[in-house]
């Protein structure tokens, strides 16, 4: 009785009794669910246009943040560079290394599995996180490092807005995040509808072999959506580290927005976007108001359990289509 | 040359289906198992006991278990160092409270504490398939492993909050424990693997093995034919957990000597999925071979260049064998998709027909 | 060529009023028709007109909204796989679907799965009564393959296969079920003259010579009419004619339908 009072009241009576405090927790829900999401649009984007389920997203977003802080280590290492233009060179280099990286993937991965199943594509892309975790690990070591945030410009500080008697208070980094990452959507958005590559882009997504038979180049198209989710990764990696730090472990919390496309389904923008949120949200709640009735740490699992009841009510995802099956 | 199957003419359906048709493979067999059980245990040191034999076997078991249910029954599956882990403390508790039981009945039973858990994460297969399943199974590692960390009842409330092997023996012989010698630990460990083996190779062999393929290779013609698709999955699910829960607990019982919830983390999954992708999805020898390659590797990379006068940090070590592995993974995959084990078979197809190309 | 074949029993398999849509799209609006005992059963029309849907129905793989099938004196609403296997159907597939990584052989025991008992103890062993029932149906298994003629691809990977063997072995399957109504979609779709003539021999060896009933979609009309005793043609989901080769050959609706007349 006593358990079943705290599991189905107690929480809510909580809410009741303290609305900033909710507020506050579903503002950092959303927050990390814009995160969710941004990693999620990078799967996305791949699997869309290639069929490809790429588990080095999580990956990349890490291998993109540390390349940024190293490449700006070195360049102002260099002497009397002034600490922006340091920061913003950087930046251009390491979208350089990610196109770089994405011909690279379509070079020696992809092409030679070109036509293979879809496990063996997954596979190769696991191959690729161990080839970047180890790649990353040996030039720029282990260890967590610090986002150059005020070298960006990216801003600092809080903002706390006075309501229902307390206050909730807004990190100014987030709400940069959230509109940084509302613009990145968005370009995608009018990228993918309004192009010719575009367009090809989603023919590709459709059926390789059609449009490899209308003259699409598949080669080029795949390079365009690693390097657009390479570009995606990287400001993730920004805005993830801004809050926290660059390291490896990042990648493992990374592996939290696969819930996110189960909820969304892997092939819907929108889904990735919707369902960020729903997860980021529901771990924050979860792990504040129920976590201390388990004993904590609970957002380990919970964003998979979230995504797992979901999908035996409606197994096609947020925004899938159902599926009839043919033989 | 020496390799013919000329002249070996099968009279019954029992020649013709046994495992090795061919001679010569019954002999190459016949002498992998005397090496591993006498000519090893007798010649070989406590380094390559300890440090290579025991853990490959182990490791070659559990990717047997994975190879079930990815390989066999195309699922495929993110929470194998999850349910290995499953075993290893079920088999803790279970000796905990029932010391007097022997350690090996123990072992055994912990499979089947693994196989349940294996059946309670199979469920979702029901409606889900494919890269979501395989999501859905990273559920069952980061809820278990939040399981072994959080639940102090697991490892009698140490304060280690680890996994500490107690000694156990069989008789007069040290089993388990720090006391134990590697040899009595190996043997115990073969003795397990290479029976284990047999069996599945039975099962992939018979009936409910081909209903597994079946399942894998279209599972809508396979429910039409009237394979129950549900109870065929969660079977996978069980048997295959059941040979990853008798593998964890042989990985703390006779190899670690302890462990903490780490040592079941999701790395671990991937490691016994990177052996069989790069043995063979769907092949038990490719189990072997996988095993043999990513858990050798880094004993390579760590020995071979000291041996060399190139002596490397190990931090760099650790990180080169990323880097290797995951070359590895990727070169193999498009040399041939169907890893080590489908390339032994073409060196088999071509010794067969040596000297002639075809 | 049909000298010797068995009068056409009582009714074996009854559809009545079955009513299919996905969504807003209607595949078949009250269709009725029996199959007897040992006919050989067509049915056609054009593309697109719910002839795979029909035979999904009967097997259960699509649940029809209304309607009933009645099979063996039994009436159901709706057909469940596992039950209609058992019963006796058993089917082939359009677009062959054989497991394409198990050999020719593994395949048509595949198909044995259900007469199967032994369980996974007695299996992972192999000794005894798991390995003696394993040998019986590999017995069966290769009188199937005998009478099909394909003896000397029973180890090979049937991924390997070239299409008209393929569609052989996939016969072999579903025969291995020792079926009492055997469904067959497209048998003969993409064959050669050759290869369209040796099926029609197995398909009419099987309806003699184990009196199993057949139920075929097939496109080619010359085969159709040749071994059909009863055809029945949709078109657009409905039913639109019915009866004998020669009655179906001359009736109005259904020579518009091929040539494609005005709605």
């Amino acid at each position: 009785m006593d358990l079943l009072y705290k599991i189905f009241l107690d929480p809510f009576v909580q809410m009741g009794a303290a609305p900033d405090l909710l507020l506050q927790t579903l503002w950092e829900g959303l927050v990390g669910g814009v995160l969710y999401a941004l990693i999620a649009l990078g799967f996305v984007l791949i699997f869309k246009a290639s069929g490809v389920f790429n588990f080095a997203q999580g990956i990349m977003v890490v291998f993109a943040g540390l390349t940024l802080v190293g490449l700006f280590g070195v360049i102002s290492g260099l002497g009397n560079v002034n600490e922006h233009v340091a920061a913003f060179a950087a930046l251009g280099l390491t979208v350089g290394v990610m196109f770089v990286l994405a011909v690279g993937i379509e070079r020696l991965v992809l092409r030679p599995l070109v036509n293979q199943p879809d496990i063996i594509l997954f596979m190769a892309t696991f191959g690729l996180t161990y080839v970047l975790i180890g790649v990353g690990e040996l030039i720029f070591g282990g260890e967590p490092k610090v986002m150059i945030t005020g070298e960006l410009f990216l801003p600092r500080g809080s903002t706390d807005w006075e309501v229902f008697g307390g206050f909730v208070s807004f990190q100014h980094i987030d709400l940069a995040a959230a509109i940084i990452a509302s613009l990145m959507v968005a370009g995608l958005a009018v990228f993918f509808s309004k192009t010719r590559i575009g367009r090809a882009l989603r023919a590709v997504a459709d059926s390789h072999k059609a449009a490899l038979s209308v003259g699409i180049s598949l080669e080029q198209i795949w390079v365009i959506v690693w390097f657009a989710s390479g570009l995606v990764a990287l400001v993730t990696g920004i805005m993830w580290a801004a809050r926290s730090d660059v390291s490896f472990a990042l990648q493992i919390i990374a592996l939290r927005a696969l819930p996110v496309l189960i909820l969304g389904g892997f092939t819907s923008i929108p889904g990735a976007i919707v369902g960020g949120l729903i997860i980021g949200v529901g771990e924050k709640l979860g792990e504040f108001y129920w976590g201390p009735l388990l004993g904590g740490g609970i957002e380990s699992w919970l964003a998979y359990f979230i995504a797992l009841v979901f999908l035996l009510f409606r197994p096609q995802g947020l925004f899938g289509e159902k599926i009839i099956e043919r033989v | 040359m020496f390799y013919r199957e000329a002249g070996q003419y099968k009279t019954s359906y029992v020649a013709d289906q046994a495992v090795f048709p061919i001679r010569q493979d019954r002999y190459g067999i016949a002498i992998i198992l005397l090496v591993a059980f006498v000519a090893i245990p007798f010649l070989g040191s406590t380094f390559l006991l300890q440090a290579v034999m025991i853990p490959f076997l182990i490791y070659s078991l559990a990717a047997i278990g994975l190879n079930l249910l990815t390989g066999y029954t195309g699922l495929l599956s993110l929470g194998t160092g999850a349910f290995m882990g499953v075993g290893a403390y079920a088999c803790y508790k279970l000796t905990s409270v029932f010391p007097e039981v022997n350690i090996l009945v123990w072992i055994i039973a912990s499979g089947f504490v693994a196989a349940a858990i294996g059946i309670l994460f199979g469920l979702p297969s029901l409606r889900i398939k494919g890269f979501y399943l395989a999501i859905a199974t990273l559920a069952a590692q980061f809820f278990l492993q939040w399981c072994f960390v959080r639940i102090p009842w697991l490892v009698n409330y140490n304060v280690s909050n680890a996994i500490e092997v107690p000694q156990r023996q069989l008789g007069e012989i040290i089993l388990t424990g720090p006391n134990s010698t590697p040899l009595t630990r190996y043997m115990v460990v073969l003795v397990i693997v290479v029976v284990m083996t047999w069996l599945a190779s039975n099962i992939v062999h018979g009936r409910i093995g081909r209903m597994w393929m079946a399942v894998r290779d279209q599972d809508i013609a396979a429910e039409l034919m009237g394979i129950r698709l549900l109870p065929t999955k969660l079977l996978a699910f069980a048997v295959s957990s059941f040979y990853c829960g008798v593998a964890g607990a042989m990985l703390v019982f006779l190899w670690y000597g302890g462990a903490e919830a780490d040592t079941f983390n999701i790395n671990q999954s991937f490691f016994v999925l990177f052996m069989i992708i790069i043995g063979g999805l769907g092949s038990l020898l490719g189990a072997y071979f996988g095993a043999a390659l990513i858990f050798g590797l880094p004993i390579l990379l760590r020995y071979v260049p000291a041996e060399l006068g190139l002596p490397l940090h190990s931090a760099t070590v650790e990180h080169l064998s990323f880097l290797v592995v995951g070359v590895l993974i990727i070169f193999f995959l498009i040399v041939e998709p169907h890893g080590l084990a489908r390339l032994w078979q073409i060196a088999k197809q071509k010794l067969r027909v040596w000297p002639f190309p075809y | 060529m049909s000298a010797k074949r068995r009068p056409p029993g009582e009714v074996l398999l009854k559809v009545e009023n079955i009513s299919l849509s996905f969504g807003g799209v209607r595949a078949l609006s009250d269709i009725s028709f029996e199959i007897r005992r040992h006919e050989v059963f067509s049915i056609i029309g054009p593309n697109g007109a719910g002839k795979s849907s029909m035979l999904n129905c009967i097997n259960g793989f699509y649940h029809p909204q209304g309607g009933s099938i009645t099979y063996k004196g039994r009436t159901r609403r709706q057909m469940r796989p596992h039950e209609v296997a058992s019963q006796g159907i058993a089917r082939t597939f359009q677009n062959i679907a054989l497991f394409r990584g198990m050999s020719t052989l593994d395949n048509i025991m595949t198909g044995r799965s259900l007469k199967m008992r032994a369980g996974l103890l007695a299996q992972a062993i192999r000794f005894g009564p798991a390995l003696k029932e394993e040998l019986e149906h590999r017995e069966f298994c290769e009188r199937i393959i005998d009478f099909l003629e394909i003896e000397s691809i029973r180890k090979v990977p049937v991924g390997r296969l070239p299409y008209g063997l393929q569609k052989r072995v996939e016969l072999g399957r579903a025969l291995a079920a020792e079926p009492e109504l055997l469904l067959l979609d497209e048998p003969m779709a993409g064959m050669n003259l050759e290869e369209k003539r040796d099926m029609c021999r197995f398909i009419l060896d099987v309806n003699d010579e184990f009196g199993t009933t057949i139920c075929m979609i097939e496109h080619d009309m010359g085969v159709v009419m040749d071994i059909s005793d009863r055809v029945v043609v949709l078109d657009y989901g409905r039913k639109i004619g019915e009866g004998q080769p020669e009655e179906v050959r001359s009736n109005q609706a259904v020579i518009d339908a091929y040539l494609g007349v005005q709605h």
